[in-house]
C-alpha cells in the first residue's frame, strides 16, 4: 500500500452515533445521514466540499472561521454549516453568489494578518489556508498593511505584536506569525489528547495560542502527542522534520513498534527518507491519535550507535571483530553444535522478541523446536504478562484481553488496576479520558496517585491506594462486598459460568476475614472507600477492567488476574461492548509473541507440547520430531547456565540484562555460557556478555505483522531497505540454514500462511485479508471469518466461566528494620522499556535519567532533599540515583523507572516471582534509601565493564 | 504594607477558590475576589485556582487574560480609564485623551513610577449620550471638556 500522499478525507465534524436517519438535499443531491450530523458533514458525505478553516472532524464544531456559511431554504441569513445540524427535508445551497462574496471577504481579512511568504513556508503544498484562498478565488487584498503579527519591524521599530517562533519542543515549531487563531490546536489538545495544555490568550486582535500560562511548549504541560500539529491548518504548528526536509511525496501505512496499543501510522516518505510519522485516521486502535513515542521518536533507526555488520569474538573480554554474514553464521553454527555435542541437545535455547513481528517470532521458536531440537524457548512476556496468559486461560479459556479499544466508548465504569495508561499506553488513556469527560466513572487501584486519579476534567470516583503486594487481598475484598451485599449478576452466573465453582468461590469470599474492614490494616485501603468502589463497579452500568504490570509482576500475579476475572464474571461484565477484562500489554507485539508459541510449554495458539495431536500437526509440516517435554523458562535457563548445564542462547531483540530481575544473577548466567548470540539494533547491555552480534532491522525496514493488546493483527510494511542488509526474519532463516535447516521463505506472508495452516485461531488470517480490512482480530476462523472484536459473547471459550479461589498469600519479600521501604517500578511517557530506542532520540529532553520518587515524610527522616543523590539498597544489590520528593507516592513507598542502564533499577529487585509463571516480582522490593555522594561501586564497575566490552576492532583489510 | 510572598498568595488564592468552588461557573467570581484581595491577579494564584477547580493552568490563564479588567500586576493608587470608542471620539475624545497622556506623562496601560496613577483606555462606558466620558477609580465622569479633564488629573495627581 504505497500511496502518493492523499490527505485523509476530512468530514469537518465528528460522526453522529445516532440510529435515527434524516434526509435532506444539498446542492440538489439527496443525502441521508444520522440525526445530529452537521450540514457540513452531510455535504462531505455527499461529495460536496464546503470551504472551511476552523473545522476538522477530530474535534467538535466551533463556528469561528465563517468560511463554511451556507444558505438554507426558508431560513434567514447564512448559517455556518459546521454548527448547524441537519433537519428533515432541509434544502441547502453551498455555492451562491452571495456566499462567494462573503467567503472572499472573510479570506481577505484572514490574509490581511498573514505573511505572504508561501514559497518559503514550511507548509507550502500542505496548507489549508492556501487551499481555501484558492477555493474562494481570492485575488486581491484591499487592506493596507497596518498592525499585524508577522512583520518583525515596522516604521523602523520592532513590531511589538511579533512573537518569535517557539522552538523549545524537539520535534515541532510553534510559529505565531502564521497563526489564524482557529483554535483547532487548543481543541485537539482538549478533546483528542485530553491534556488541556493550550489556550488562547488575550482577546480580539491580541488573541494568540499559548501553552500553559504563556511559557514555552517544553516547560508547559504539553506531552508532545502531536495532536495540535496534526490539527493545525497552517505552518503555525509544524514538524521540524518538514522544516528541514520539505513535504513528503508518498506514504506507507504501517504499525507503531512501541507499546501494546499498536497505533497505525502513515510513514510519509521522500524516496527512502522518512519525513514524518502521521497517525492514521483509519487505524482501528488509535483512530487518528498518537503519542510522543510513535509520532516522533523514530530517530533511533538512523542513530550512529546502530550496528550494521555482524560481529564475533571468542571470549567476552576481547574486542568485537566485524566479519561477513557467512563467517558470523558459520562461527555460530559450529559453536552451537559443539555445545550440543558436548552437553546435550538441551544445552542451548533462545528468547523470542516481543518487539519483532509475529512471523519473526514464529521462526525463532521454530528454529529452537525444529532445529535446536528442544523446547527451550521463552520470551519477555515471562517478565510481564505471563500471569495474564495463565489466569485468563484458567478462568475464560483464552490468553488474551476480551475487548477492542473502541469498547471504551461504551464503558460506564472503568477500573484501572496497576497500570498508568497516561504514561504507558497514552493513546488508550486519551480515549479513556474522553469517555470519562463524557460522564463515565473511574476507579483506580494503584499505590501511586497516577495522573488519572486527578487531572484537568478527570477525577477518579475512588482511588484505592493499596500497599504494594496486596492486590489479591483488595480484589477479594471487592468480591466480598459484591457477594455479601447481593450485587452478583445471578442470571449471568447461572447461564454462563460453572455454578459449582461459583458457589465455592462465593462461600470463600463471603468469609468475614475477606471483608474490607478485616483487610484494611493489611492493604491500607479504607473499608468505606473499598465498599464504595465495589458497589460502583457492580451497579454502575458497563464495567470494564483495564490492568497492567502492577497486577502481574507479583508473587501472586496469576492469582490477581484470576481475581479480576472472577469480579468480571460475578457482575456479568463480559461479552458485550463497554465491559471486559483488558490487559494493557506492554510491548508492541507481546500478544503476538505469546500467540506464536514463545513459551517453553506451548506451541503456537497456546497448545501444550504434551498434546500429541498438536505436535503431530507441526511434525508433519516441519518434517522433524518435536520434544514433548516443556523446555526451560528464562530464569531456569540462567540458573542452569550458572550450574554449567545450559551453555548457548540466541536472544532476538531483548535486553535481558537490563530488563530482567536481579541483574547480577543474569550477568553471572550469561558469563557462564559459551555462546551468547545477541540479535539487536544496538550493542545493548546483554551484548556485553555476547560472543556473536547479529545486527537487527527496525520496524521500518521489514514486512510482517504485530498483534496488539486487543488481539488485532496489524500490518507492518517495509518503508525502506534494511540498513543492516537483512530483515530479522531473514537473519533467523540464515542462522537456521547454517545449522542445516534448509528453509526457503521468500516473504513473511509465507510464514503467516504456515501459522494459519497450523493454528486454529489464525485459520483465516492471511495478508490479503489484512490488506483488505486494514487489520483483523483473532480468533479468525470459519466461525468468525472477519475476526472477533469482542470475545466470549455467547459463551466462554472454555465453555463455562470458571471461578477460582484467590487466597491472599503475602510475598516473602518483607520490609524490616534494615529495609523499611517498599520499592515499586514503572514507566514514564517519553521513555520506552529499557530505553534502547527512546534514549537514542530527542525524547531524552523529558527524562534524561531515572529518579527515585519518595514521600516528603520519608525524605525528611533520612535527610534527603530534592535532587540529592541517594543510595537505593535491597537485599539483592544497590544503586544510586537522584531523589524527587513528591506525595504521589504514599509514605513507606518509593518508586522509580528502569529506562537507563547506568541506574539499573533491576540490580535492586529480588528473585521472587509469580508462583504459576515465574513472572518476576518487580513491583515489590524491600529497600532502604540513604543520602549518597554519587554512583555506587557497582555502577562504576559496570560502566567500566560495559565500555571495555563494547570495543570494536577496525575491520581487517 | 509589604507585598505578600508566594506562599501567602498561594494559600489565600486557594482559600478563595475553595470558597467559591461549589458555585455554578465559579471561575469569574474567584478571579474577581482574588483581584479584590491582592489588587491584581498574581501569576502564582492561577495554578492554585486551576487545581481547586480541576482545570488546567492554561484554561485559567486563558480566561484571566481574556478580560482586560483582570490585571497581572498591581495598578496605581488611582486608575483613570478614558473612553476611546466611537461616540466619545466624535465628541473630541481623542484630543482629551492626548491631553491626559501629556499631563500624566503616561502612555496607555502605564502606571506612574511613584505608583500614583494608572492610565487605561476603555472601549465604551455606555455613556455615549454624555460623551466624552471617563472613569476614575470606578466612578463615572461625563461631558468632559479640557477644564474637567484638568480637574480630573489634579484629583489623582495633586
Amino acid at each position: 500500500m504505497k500511496d502518493f500522499i492523499i490527505p485523509d478525507a476530512d468530514f469537518g465534524t465528528p460522526a453522529s452515533r445516532s440510529k435515527a436517519m434524516v434526509s435532506l438535499t444539498i446542492d440538489g443531491h439527496r443525502v441521508t445521514v444520522p440525526e445530529g450530523t452537521s450540514v457540513m458533514r452531510a455535504a462531505a458525505e455527499a461529495g460536496v466540499k464546503v470551504p472551511k478553516l476552523c473545522a476538522t472532524d477530530s474535534v467538535q464544531a466551533f463556528g469561528s472561521c465563517r468560511l463554511c456559511l451556507v444558505e438554507i431554504e426558508g431560513r434567514k441569513g447564512t448559517p455556518a454549516s459546521c454548527t448547524t445540524p441537519v433537519a428533515p427535508g432541509m434544502s441547502v445551497q453551498t455555492q451562491t453568489a452571495k456566499l462567494a462574496k462573503l467567503r472572499r471577504g472573510v479570506m481577505e481579512l484572514y490574509i490581511s494578518d498573514h505573511p505572504l511568504d508561501c514559497l518559503t513556508c514550511a507548509a507550502n503544498g500542505d496548507c489549508e489556508l492556501q487551499d481555501m484562498a484558492g477555493t474562494v478565488g481570492l485575488r486581491d487584498v484591499r487592506y493596507e498593511q497596518g498592525e499585524n503579527h508577522f512583520v518583525t519591524r515596522q516604521n523602523g521599530e520592532a513590531n511589538p505584536r511579533y512573537i518569535k517562533a517557539d522552538t523549545s519542543n524537539p520535534y515541532f515549531i510553534y510559529d505565531p506569525e502564521k497563526c489564524i487563531v482557529c483554535s483547532r490546536c487548543v481543541r485537539a489538545c482538549e478533546e483528542v489528547q485530553g491534556t488541556f495544555a493550550l489556550t488562547i490568550e488575550g482577546r480580539g486582535f491580541d488573541s494568540r495560542v499559548a501553552s500553559g500560562m504563556g511559557e514555552d511548549f517544553l516547560s508547559s504541560e504539553c506531552v508532545s502527542c502531536g495532536a495540535c500539529v496534526q490539527a493545525c491548518p497552517t505552518a503555525t504548528l509544524q514538524e521540524k522534520s518538514i522544516h528541514e526536509m520539505g513535504q513528503p511525496d508518498h506514504s506507507v501505512v504501517t504499525t507503531c513498534a512501541y507499546c501494546g496499543v499498536g497505533c497505525s501510522f502513515k510513514a510519509e516518505m521522500k524516496g527512502d527518507q522518512l519525513v514524518r510519522m502521521v497517525p492514521y485516521k483509519d487505524g482501528k486502535a488509535n483512530r487518528g491519535h498518537s503519542c510522543v513515542k510513535g509520532r516522533f521518536a523514530y530517530g533511533y533507526a538512523n542513530h550512529t550507535d546502530r550496528i550494521l555488520n555482524p560481529m564475533i569474538r571468542d571470549t567476552i573480554d576481547q574486542p568485537w571483530r566485524e566479519v561477513s554474514w557467512d563467517e558470523a553464521l558459520s562461527f555460530t553454527a559450529t559453536r552451537l553444535r559443539d555445545i550440543q555435542a558436548r552437553y546435550g541437545v538441551s544445552a542451548i535455547g533462545g528468547i523470542t522478541s516481543s518487539r519483532c513481528t509475529n512471523e519473526e517470532t514464529f521462526l525463532v521458536q521454530k528454529l529452537i523446536r525444529a532445529v535446536f531440537g528442544n523446547n527451550n524457548v521463552d520470551t519477555c512476556a515471562r517478565v510481564c504478562h505471563s500471569p495474564t496468559g495463565y489466569g485468563l486461560k484458567t478462568t475464560f479459556g483464552t490468553s488474551a484481553g476480551t475487548q477492542d479499544f473502541d469498547s471504551v466508548e461504551d464503558t460506564d465504569v472503568a477500573v484501572i488496576i496497576g497500570a498508568n495508561p497516561t504514561d504507558g499506553h497514552p493513546v488508550f488513556a486519551s480515549r479513556l479520558k474522553k469517555r470519562l469527560r463524557a460522564g463515565a466513572k473511574l476507579i483506580v487501584i494503584d499505590p501511586r496517585r497516577i495522573d488519572l486519579v486527578r487531572s484537568p476534567h478527570i477525577e477518579a470516583a475512588h482511588h484505592l491506594a493499596l500497599t504494594p503486594g496486596t492486590n489479591v487481598a483488595v480484589l477479594t475484598a471487592l468480591a466480598h462486598v459484591i457477594v455479601t451485599e447481593g450485587l452478583v449478576n445471578t442470571d449471568f452466573v447461572t447461564q454462563r459460568c460453572d455454578i459449582d465453582a461459583f458457589n465455592e468461590w462465593a462461600a470463600f469470599v463471603s468469609d468475614p476475614r475477606h471483608s474490607p474492614e478485616a483487610t484494611e490494616i493489611l492493604t491500607g485501603v479504607p473499608a468505606q472507600e473499598l465498599r464504595g468502589a465495589a458497589r460502583l463497579y457492580a451497579t454502575g452500568g458497563n464495567g470494564a477492567i483495564y490492568y497492567g504490570l502492577g497486577v502481574t509482576e507479583h508473587s501472586q500475579g496469576s492469582t490477581t488476574v484470576m481475581a479480576i476475572a472472577n469480579l468480571a464474571m460475578a457482575t456479568g461484565n463480559i461479552g458485550r461492548p463497554g465491559v471486559g477484562v483488558n490487559p494493557l500489554r506492554g510491548q508492541n507485539n507481546v500478544q503476538g509473541s505469546c500467540d506464536m508459541g514463545s513459551f517453553p510449554h506451548e506451541l503456537p495458539g497456546y497448545r501444550h507440547v504434551h498434546d500429541d495431536a498438536t505436535r503431530e500437526i507441526f511434525q508433519t509440516m516441519w518434517g522433524v520430531a518435536i520434544s514433548p517435554e516443556p523446555g526451560l523458562r528464562i530464569p531456569n535457563m540462567l540458573d542452569a547456565a550458572v550450574d554449567g548445564t545450559f551453555r548457548g542462547i540466541y536472544i532476538q531483540g531483548e535486553d535481558i540484562l537490563q530488563s530482567d530481575p536481579n541483574t547480577k544473577h543474569v550477568a553471572a548466567g550469561l558469563k557462564a555460557m559459551d555462546c551468547v548470540i545477541v540479535h539487536d539494533l544496538f550493542l545493548n547491555e546483554t551484548a556485553n556478555y555476547a560472543h556473536v552480534f547479529l545486527p537487527g532491522s527496525t520496524f521500518l525496514e521489514k514486512d510482517g505483522t504485530f498483534t496488539n493488546a486487543e488481539r488485532r493483527i496489524n500490518m507492518v510494511r517495509q518503508v525502506m531497505a534494511p540498513r543492516n542488509g537483512m530483515a530479522d526474519w531473514e537473519v533467523t532463516q540464515a542462522l537456521a540454514n547454517a545449522l542445516g535447516a534448509g528453509w526457503t521463505y521468500t516473504h513473511p506472508s509465507q510464514i503467516m500462511d504456515e501459522v494459519s495452516a497450523t493454528t486454529p485461531s489464525f485459520k483465516n488470517v492471511n495478508y490479503d485479508l489484512i490488506d483488505r480490512d486494514g487489520s483483523v482480530q483473532w480468533p479468525c476462523d470459519d466461525a468468525a471469518p472477519q475476526g472477533t472484536p469482542i470475545m466470549h459473547v455467547d459463551g466462554f471459550v472454555r465453555g463455562k466461566g470458571n471461578f477460582v479461589i484467590t487466597e491472599y498469600v503475602a510475598t516473602d519479600e518483607r520490609t524490616g528494620p534494615r529495609f523499611p521501604l517498599l520499592l515499586t517500578t514503572g514507566r514514564i511517557l517519553s521513555q520506552y522499556n529499557v530505553g534502547a530506542q527512546t534514549r537514542r532520540t530527542d525524547n531524552v529532553v523529558w527524562h534524561d535519567q531515572d529518579v527515585l520518587e519518595i514521600h516528603p515524610h520519608d525524605a525528611e527522616q533520612r535527610g534527603v532533599r530534592e535532587g540529592d543523590w541517594v543510595r537505593l539498597a535491597s537485599r539483592s544489590g544497590e544503586t544510586t540515583l537522584r531523589a524527587v520528593i513528591t506525595d504521589r507516592v504514599a509514605p513507606g513507598v518509593v518508586y522509580t523507572t528502569f529506562h537507563h542502564p547506568d541506574t539499573q533499577a533491576n540490580v535492586v529487585t529480588s528473585d521472587y516471582s509469580d508462583w504459576a509463571t515465574n513472572c518476576p516480582e518487580y513491583k515489590v522490593t524491600a529497600v532502604q534509601v540513604s543520602p549518597s555522594n554519587g554512583p555506587s561501586d557497582w555502577q562504576e564497575d559496570y560502566a567500566d565493564q560495559a565500555s571495555r566490552s563494547r570495543r570494536i576492532l577496525p575491520a581487517a583489510e | 504594607m509589604p507585598a505578600p510572598n508566594t506562599t501567602e498568595i498561594a494559600a489565600r488564592s486557594r482559600a478563595i477558590a475553595n470558597a467559591h468552588a461549589h458555585r455554578e461557573g465559579p471561575l469569574l467570581p474567584i478571579l474577581h475576589e482574588v483581584q479584590a484581595s491582592f489588587g491584581h491577579v498574581p501569576q502564582e494564584a492561577l495554578p492554585e485556582i486551576a487545581d481547586v477547580l480541576n482545570l488546567s493552568r492554561a484554561e485559567v490563564y486563558g480566561v484571566m487574560s481574556f478580560y482586560h479588567d483582570f490585571r497581572d500586576a498591581p495598578a496605581g493608587r488611582h486608575v483613570v480609564k478614558i473612553c476611546r470608542a466611537e461616540a466619545c471620539q466624535a465628541k473630541g475624545g481623542d484630543a482629551l485623551s492626548e491631553r491626559a497622556r501629556a499631563a500624566l506623562g503616561l502612555d496607555w496601560g502605564e502606571t506612574s513610577t511613584d505608583g500614583a496613577v494608572t492610565l487605561e483606555p476603555v472601549y465604551c462606558l455606555g455613556l455615549c449620550s454624555c460623551a466624552p466620558a471617563a472613569m476614575v477609580d470606578g466612578q463615572l465622569r461625563a461631558r468632559l471638556d479640557e477644564q474637567a479633564m484638568d480637574d480630573l488629573i489634579a484629583e489623582v495627581r495633586p
